[in-house]
């Protein structure tokens, strides 16, 4: 392809906290059920990935967090090695998406949350054994009881959306 | 193969699995992978209660719940078929540091003697589920994301504020285990 007719890449600078942090890019409208049912499907295998590396178990959390066990630190790091790559590989070579269009990378701009949240949120996840994902994995390979702790997540994103403006950012 | 897949995966197989996710995500339909945002349009669907963090069309941001519910249906999947027939290996240092603290390691994924139906209602109850659960939801929200969101799309995509939220995620983490967790148990017992 001609390097003279690519496309620069789009960075977007955005990072009011009323964005989605996870966003959806497309342009293209979707169906709600049809065009999603990918994602569903994604999820899926994600979800046995997690259960099979036993991401999900309370116990490999403990064992990070006392430093007795390489397993977690070399999921984490294996999966980010993994990730910088293919966006390296994308941005290197402006790979479109399946509805041709430029993938959208936004800048995450610092505010004080990152410290405070990213504090609180580790407690929280040294405790419940599980980051959001993991969560409902857990509810799926049946451990019952974790869907009080998803249902009291749900409960802690809402009291931070009523708190919000009156935290420090 | 299917005795291979049963078995536990080691991390050199799942780290770069879950790192596909983010190509998988952006190429699929321009998705940025984060999955602490599910609980917020879960909050913006049900019980947005005209609080204006929670009003915009969460339905854009739909393929995130049904990924989660991906996920929990993943967790069903693996659970069911694919299983590992064998107790879980736990290392020794931290079996014998939980057993101190009367979490005795038995065969599944999660400890009995937290994660049972009997504690819903006592003191394990509130702090393991209801309190756990609480700073996850708030703490992610806070920090504009979770391991996901900040340690693997961020760190990906070489932004800094996820860098510094990833270490403030362990410093909690190891605040917890070391520092609070053993007076959580005392007052548990």
């Amino acid at each position: 392809m001609d390097n003279k007719i690519r496309k620069p890449i789009t960075t977007i600078h955005s990072s009011l906290p009323e964005e989605c942090e996870a966003p959806n890019n497309q342009m293209e409208k979707e169906s709600l059920i049809t065009s999603n049912l990918k994602y569903l499907i994604l999820g899926v295998l994600f979800g046995i990935v997690f259960v099979k590396a036993e991401i999900i178990s309370w116990y490999r959390i403990q064992e990070m967090f006392r430093l007795h066990s390489f397993h977690m630190y070399g999921v984490i790091g294996s999966a980010v090695v993994v990730g910088m790559i293919s966006v390296w590989l994308i941005r290197r070579f402006n790979i479109k998406t399946m509805k041709d269009e430029t993938v959208v990378f936004h800048e995450k701009k610092f505010h004080w949350g990152n410290v405070i949240g990213g504090l609180i949120f580790g407690l929280g996840w040294a405790l419940t054994g599980a980051c959001p994902g993991p969560l409902f994995a857990q509810i799926g390979s049946g451990f019952i009881v974790v869907i009080v702790t998803l249902l009291s997540a749900i409960a802690g994103t809402w009291m931070y959306g009523l708190l919000r403006d009156g935290l420090p950012h | 193969m299917l005795e291979i897949i049963r078995q536990p995966w080691p991390w050199y197989v799942a780290g770069p699995l879950i790192g596909l996710t983010v190509p998988a995500l952006l190429l699929i339909g321009n998705k940025h992978f984060g999955i602490s945002s599910s609980l917020r349009h879960i909050c913006a669907a049900c019980i947005p209660a005209n609080i204006s963090f929670f009003k915009y069309d969460w339905k854009k941001e739909a393929w995130n719940l049904f990924f989660v519910a991906g996920i929990l249906l993943g967790g069903v999947v693996a659970s069911q078929l694919l299983s590992n027939p064998d107790p879980i290996v736990v290392s020794p240092a931290t079996t014998q540091a939980l057993e101190a603290l009367h979490i005795p390691v038995d065969n599944n994924l999660m400890p009995s003697a937290i994660f049972s139906v009997e504690n819903l209602l006592n003191l394990k109850g509130l702090f393991f589920f209801i309190i756990g659960g609480f700073l996850v939801g708030f703490g992610t929200r806070y920090a504009g994301g979770c391991t996901s969101g900040h340690s693997i799309m961020g760190l990906s995509t070489f932004q800094w504020p996820s860098l510094v939220a990833t270490c403030c995620f362990m410093l909690g983490g190891f605040a917890m285990v070391h520092l609070v967790f053993p007076w959580i148990m005392s007052i548990i017992a």
